[in-house]
């Protein structure tokens, strides 16, 4: 047994996040975890790569106790990890993110050349033709994440963690990702991976381990799983099969028969995006597709003004829609969660109760604060209907889950 | 060949400082010789060393509001050593870069133990630091030795007639020192990750705590290295020197093109920050009429230019990114 864990326990205030958790990961072998949001799946790989204190229970690594007091530690121990928040540092550029606590040094000094190769080195293979030498901050997430799987791969001597890797990734880049992940199984490694895509954990892992509420259910053969089982395993109660593949809306498939709600003519940016056509339906929903860096991102935020729209107007039916600012977009009702959750959409700080409500407030004005018990109201209501798993409404949003702090976002638009 | 954005500001910098030199030249041909370099150098020489520690603690999204206290403490310190004990000025020199490191090292371990803002920990070292001082003496007290006074005699001869004095050498080999520390060191790349986000440092295996006492600690050497250069300049310890430098030295760090909240920025753009205010001060003495308040008032409108240049620029390369 590569990596070993025994009756790991973990509390946060008013939460018990792991309980008695055993987990064990072979050389050689790919290891899903699986769980809802707020299971204790990020917890548990904190716990093992020493970024969190675990409370109690054992950690054994090549048959020796560990004990990672810090991050720097793990990775010399050769536990290589991409965390959920891709963590990375934006004011650096790419090559130096890349090698960051391995740089090449001539004389004691960092040398910049062959740490630039390095990082070339360690890209290829990605099928990623980026400058190293860029700020990675002006990279969009997906190269972002992509670094941060090289990152891991390279400092991974025994272990590699992979966080929901895919979130942000596209199919082309999944495979590729999928083939690195596969080759360092070959060569032994014990890959734990996280996902709530079910495709690809069928696709990729040999074993399965699921939790629930911070405790492990089962750890199964993944080859021996069927879905509806894992995913009972995983909400802890039977499912009705034929319920949740039922059409939700059969009457409005077609679009043009719908009532057109808003119309954008020839909305762009120069430098950013070209101008574009989009004719938005009640009750649809419409997916923009397309390549890293065809303008995805840029086109969602020039809709919501995040950037202001050089060319273009914007039509309802009743006339004329103004959405140059965030701020006028949401006057006229729109929402806009972003792509970057941690920076850009929750405020960490704030409560769960506080960052819901943000939205609505600023729709009405400061003027006309809404009433601290319409604000209960709204957040309790919004942490039933979208399962958000918080011990209470006051709680920081900081503190929750990854996907928890996803819906959070959702429940301030839709709010 | 396109220039890295993030070169922009200390280019900016470099430009703003050659332009200005020009409008100098023009004004007071006498201004481009050998000798009022060496002066802008040798009058400058203490605020561009305070200022190379000053800038790795801003690259690092810290502050530290103590340092002019700690020159004036360096000051007396010496002064009264050397006039009370037979102790030799380069061991008196050891025993007090000794304290103000460990000085700064230990504001840096309460501000990582405890988790308090940089601000608080070094304000307070700040009054502790100008109470130590009035603490060993509360008068001027004037230094004679002659080992001291060689060192203030010490210059090389430029061509030209300009003196290279030894302070001036003393702070461009601390810039030197310090940007190589900052740019090209692992230490330095954790300063880098710090100001970028102490969480994701962490995650990226960064030791915050040894870091942070690190960083402080080299803002407290160049305190101490800086108070010893002020006294070799001044010839005297007083407990009431340099009150507001600390400030000085952030408005020289930012005018250099570092990001005041950290994570970006070049040594060497604060040696040329330091320069334009000095620049700056040459100028209002070449022209004589000028009351010295004037520069304050330039020093306030560069800074001013200088923040929204930043953001200028920050939002040219957003638009081209
Ligand atoms: N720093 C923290 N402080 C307080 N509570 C925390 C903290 N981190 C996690 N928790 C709590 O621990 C529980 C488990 O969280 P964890 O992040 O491990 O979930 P997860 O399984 O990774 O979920 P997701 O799929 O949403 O990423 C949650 O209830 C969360 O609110
Ligand atoms: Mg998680």
């Amino acid at each position: 047994m590569l990596l070993s864990v025994r009756s790991l326990s973990k509390s946060f205030p008013g939460t018990k996040a792991l309980d008695d958790v055993d987990f064990t990961l072979r050389a050689g072998e790919v290891h899903a975890l699986l769980g809802e949001n707020g299971a204790g799946k990020s917890t548990l790989i904190k716990c093992l790569t020493g970024a969190y204190r675990r409370d109690a229970g054992e950690i054994v690594l090549d048959g020796a106790p560990i004990s990672p007091a810090s991050t720097s530690e793990a990775q010399a121990l050769g536990i290589g990890t991409v965390y959920q928040e891709v963590n990375l540092l934006p004011n650096l550029t790419v090559a130096q993110n890349l090698t960051f606590g391995r740089e090449p040094r001539r004389f004691g000094l960092v040398d910049g050349r062959a740490q630039r190769r390095m990082a070339q080195e360690m890209l290829s293979g990605y099928g990623l033709d980026i400058d190293v030498g860029r700020d990675l901050g002006t990279c969009s997430v997906a190269v972002r994440q992509i670094v941060a799987i090289a990152r891991a791969v390279a400092l991974s001597g025994k272990v590699l963690i992979l966080d929901e890797p895919t979130a942000s990734l596209d199919a082309a880049e999944v495979r590729l990702l999928f083939d690195v992940v596969r080759d360092l199984r070959a060569k032994g490694l014990g890959i734990v991976f996280v996902s709530h895509f079910l495709d690809q954990v069928f696709d990729l892992t040999d074993r399965v381990t699921v939790l629930r509420n911070g405790r492990r259910v089962a750890t199964e053969v993944t080859a021996d799983l069927d879905r509806l089982r894992l995913i009972e395993h995983m909400l802890g109660h039977e499912l009705d099969a034929g319920k949740s593949d039922a059409p939700r809306d059969p009457a409005g498939a077609d679009a043009d028969t719908r009532t057109e709600l808003l119309r954008f003519r020839e909305l762009g940016r120069r430098g950013v995006v070209e101008p574009f056509d989009l004719t938005v339906h009640r009750g649809e929903v419409i997916g923009l597709a397309g390549l890293l860096g065809a303008g995805r991102t840029e086109s969602a935020e020039l809709m919501f003004g995040v950037r202001t729209p050089q060319t273009g107007r914007t039509t309802d039916a009743h006339g004329p829609v103004s959405h140059a600012t965030p701020r006028e977009a949401i006057a006229a009702g729109f929402g806009f969660a972003p792509e970057d959750r941690k920076t850009d959409g929750i405020v960490a700080d704030l409560s769960v109760r506080e960052n819901i409500v943000l939205a609505l407030q600023a729709r009405r004005g400061w003027t006309r604060p809404i009433p601290r018990a319409e604000q209960e109201r709204l957040a309790a209501d919004y942490i039933r209907r979208l399962d958000i798993r918080t011990s209470d409404a006051e709680k920081a949003v900081g503190d929750l889950s990854g996907g928890n702090q996803q819906k959070v976002v959702l429940a301030r638009w839709l709010a | 060949m396109s220039v890295n954005p993030r070169l922009y500001p200390l280019l900016a910098t470099i430009g703003i400082f050659c332009v200005a030199y020009a409008i100098c030249w023009m004004q007071f041909p006498a201004m481009l010789s050998t000798r009022v370099v060496g002066n802008l150098l040798t009058d400058n020489a203490y605020l561009g060393i305070v200022a190379v520690g000053m800038t790795i603690v801003i690259l690092s999204g810290g502050i530290d509001l103590s340092v002019g206290s700690v020159i004036a403490f360096s000051g007396v310190f010496i002064a009264v050593l050397l006039r009370d004990t037979a102790l030799h000025p380069l061991v008196v020199f050891a025993l007090l870069l000794g304290v103000t490191t460990a000085f700064g090292a230990a504001m840096g371990w309460i501000i990582h133990a405890f988790g308090v803002p940089a601000f608080i920990v070094t304000l307070a070292g700040m009054f502790l630091a100008r109470g130590a001082a009035y603490m060993l003496t509360i008068d001027s007290v004037p230094i004679a030795h002659p080992f001291f006074e060689a060192l203030q005699s010490a210059y090389w001869l430029m061509p030209g007639k300009g003196r290279l004095t030894l302070i001036a050498v003393v702070m461009l080999l601390a810039v030197a020192a310090g940007a190589v520390l900052a740019h090209r060191t692992r230490f330095g790349a954790g300063v880098f990750a710090l100001g970028g986000g102490v969480q994701t440092a962490r995650l990226m295996g960064v030791r915050v705590g040894a870091t942070t006492v690190g960083i402080y600690a080299v803002s407290g050497f160049t305190a101490g290295l800086s108070g010893i250069v002020f006294s070799i300049y001044t010839g005297s310890g007083y407990p009431l020197a340099t009150v507001g430098t600390e400030l000085t030295a952030i408005a020289a760090v930012v005018i250099g093109g570092t990001i005041l909240t950290g994570g970006a920025g070049y040594v060497a753009g604060t040696l040329f920050g330091v320069l334009i205010m000095g620049l700056i001060q040459t100028y209002i003495v070449f022209d004589g009429s000028l009351s010295s308040w004037w520069t304050k008032i330039v020093i306030g409108l560069l800074l001013l230019l200088f923040i929204l240049l930043q953001k200028g620029l920050l939002r040219l390369t957003a638009a081209r990114a």
